[in-house]
């Protein structure tokens, strides 16, 4: 039920956030989702994308310190409460968030959201599932 | 193996004999031939025949890279150019170079001085050597490179520069000595891992570091990375270029050759002799030169020198691995650092990679000190806080070590600048900026 994220470090200097994207673009790789948060020194770039080994691979070679992981996507009803219904969901089950954000674009008139929790990740999506929020499968992400 | 057992165990008397009979001829020579040190001299009314002792040489004014650089090009020269075959610069990275001529002869003890610190290091005719120093007027790449001829060694002077070629030839012509400058040694060393050239791939057995000073923390990686026994040695354009100097397979300080150059160490402050035993700033005066003879040079490296006899079996004095120079060492709000003390405390941490830039500015009346490294594990990149408990451990790292209070910024790979002409640049004061 995971989805692959891919994380990039990028230093807090013009231009690296566009390196990123034009190096993904050349290689016709499609971003689905992206956050990004940062210090004044740095920051880390998170990205959902549609082919992600071969992105981790681009970039690697394109010199970025790049790492994969797996976070759960989640799709909600595009309308007030809804996120609540999800989070509340893990706060019942003592399941903390490390971080969360939503996807650019959406489907039928439903928000996504990927969320980093703490803990096992199958655990939280047997939670969510159970509190009937659908997890999305990772064929399903890459697909958006 | 000693390549020169008649020049390298000889008694301590017997090395002063020589070191006499050979300062007294150079002293004199640089009088008659040499208009700069006519006049220094003159101005404070010293003959040659004063020079009676070894002690004597410290009534010899010091001579400094401005005087040398004042004298440009050829104003130090104690030989006509018809006798000179050879002309080196150092490098100009302020004002113009300077320059200095190598007689014939000057080449053959060059050769010689070579030949004796690759013999310590463990190189013998049997081996094939890369040369990864730059060549041209640095007299790194040229001085080892003929001294390992000397000895029969199979040169490849690929120079710096080119990296994936010089990994190529590495591993085809079977190279089992690399000689060059420790940080693109190990840039090196970092290429060959991301290519998967490894021990049996390659026959690398040995290093020889020189040009620029390093660590033991960063010589014990480079020698993982590798698989190799690397040792260092020391010498500088001013008064030859590499060959003052070398180690052993001990690893207890750089023989000095002691035949060719006569060893001070003065105090930096007040500029005074001390007991060579004790840390203080390598004064160099060339006993065999004859296109340039340099009295009393004042080389900035921090160094001591060790007269303990050595279990390699050479009775050479030996001086320590260059702890700083005179004038890289910043003071700090008010304390003494040296770069290699910040090395020392940055190499073997985890998650970093080896190089590293240093900044010093002034915000009010406070200095700051920057410490820029390189971020190569991707595992921490999962969470904000393991990055900020990195930054927080090399933080109390430095503290701990230097006691000053530090920045840590991290950067991405292979962004640090790891080598320019073949050295470092890591230090940027920009206080005065």
């Amino acid at each position: 039920m995971s989805v692959a994220q891919i994380s990039v470090f990028l230093e807090n200097k013009a231009g690296r956030l566009a390196d990123v994207s034009r190096e993904l673009g050349k290689n016709g790789i499609d971003i689905n989702a992206l956050s990004i948060a940062d210090t004044t020194h740095f920051g880390i770039l998170r990205l959902i994308v549609n082919q992600p080994e071969r992105a981790v691979n681009v970039l690697k070679e394109a010199g970025f310190t790049v790492n994969s992981s797996p976070v759960l996507a989640i799709a909600i009803d595009d309308e007030p409460g809804a996120l609540s219904k999800a989070l509340d969901a893990l706060n019942e089950n003592q399941i903390g968030i490390d971080y969360i954000y939503a996807f650019v674009g959406r489907t039928q008139n439903r928000a996504l959201v990927i969320l980093r929790v703490e803990g096992p990740l199958e655990e939280a999506g047997a939670v969510l599932s159970k509190a009937g929020i659908q997890v999305l499968k990772d064929t399903e992400v890459y697909s958006i | 193996m000693i390549w020169n057992p008649e020049r390298e165990t000889l008694k301590r008397k017997e090395y002063e004999e020589i070191q006499l009979e050979r300062l007294k001829w150079t002293v004199k020579r640089a009088y008659e031939r040499v208009p700069f040190y006519k006049k220094r001299f003159d101005e404070i009314g010293l003959k040659p025949e004063h020079i009676q002792t070894l002690k004597d040489i410290e009534k010899i004014p010091y001579t400094s890279k401005a005087d040398l650089r004042e004298n440009y090009p050829f104003g130090l020269f104690a030989e006509p150019m018809d006798k000179i075959v050879r002309l080196h610069a150092s490098s100009g990275t302020t004002g113009k170079p300077v320059v200095f001529g190598y007689t014939k002869n000057d080449m053959d003890t060059w050769k010689e001085n070579i030949s004796r610190l690759a013999a310590a290091a463990g190189v013998t005719h049997n081996d094939v050597a890369q040369i990864v120093f730059g060549y041209g007027m640095f007299t790194g790449g040229f001085g080892l490179h003929q001294g390992l001829e000397n000895m029969g060694v199979t040169v490849i002077p690929s120079s710096a520069g080119n990296s994936e070629r010089q990994l190529m030839f590495l591993e085809d012509f079977g190279a089992t000595v690399i000689v060059g400058t420790p940080s693109y040694v190990l840039h090196l060393a970092e290429l060959a891992q991301e290519k998967g050239l490894t021990r049996g791939r390659h026959k690398l057995r040995v290093g020889l570091f020189g040009g620029e000073g390093h660590t033991a923390e960063m010589r014990q990686q480079i020698e993982r990375q590798w698989g190799i026994e690397c040792t260092e040695n020391y010498g500088l354009t001013e008064v030859q270029g590499p060959g003052v100097s070398g180690e052993c397979l001990e690893h207890c300080g750089m023989h000095i050759n002691e035949d060719s150059f006569l060893y001070e160490i003065i105090d930096r402050n007040t500029l005074q002799p001390i007991n060579p035993e004790e840390e203080g700033e390598l004064v160099l005066t060339t006993l065999t030169k004859e296109g340039v003879p340099v009295l009393r040079y004042r080389t900035k490296d921090i160094t001591s020198i060790d007269f303990a006899p050595c279990k390699c079996g050479r009775t050479t004095a030996r001086m320590s691995k260059i702890k700083g120079r005179t004038d890289d060492m910043l003071i700090i709000r008010g304390v003494n650092v040296f770069p290699s003390q910040i090395e020392s405390a940055l190499l073997g941490t985890p998650h970093i990679g080896p190089h590293y830039e240093i900044y010093v500015s002034r915000k009010g009346y406070m200095d700051k000190l920057e410490i820029k490294v390189e971020l190569l594990d991707s595992s921490l990149l999962e969470k904000y806080s393991e990055l900020e408990r990195l930054t927080k451990m090399i933080r109390d790292k430095i503290k701990s070590n230097l006691l000053i209070d530090a920045t840590i910024t991290l950067v991405e790979p292979k962004t640090l600048e790891r080598f320019v002409t073949g050295k470092a640049h890591r230090v940027h004061d920009l206080r005065n900026q």
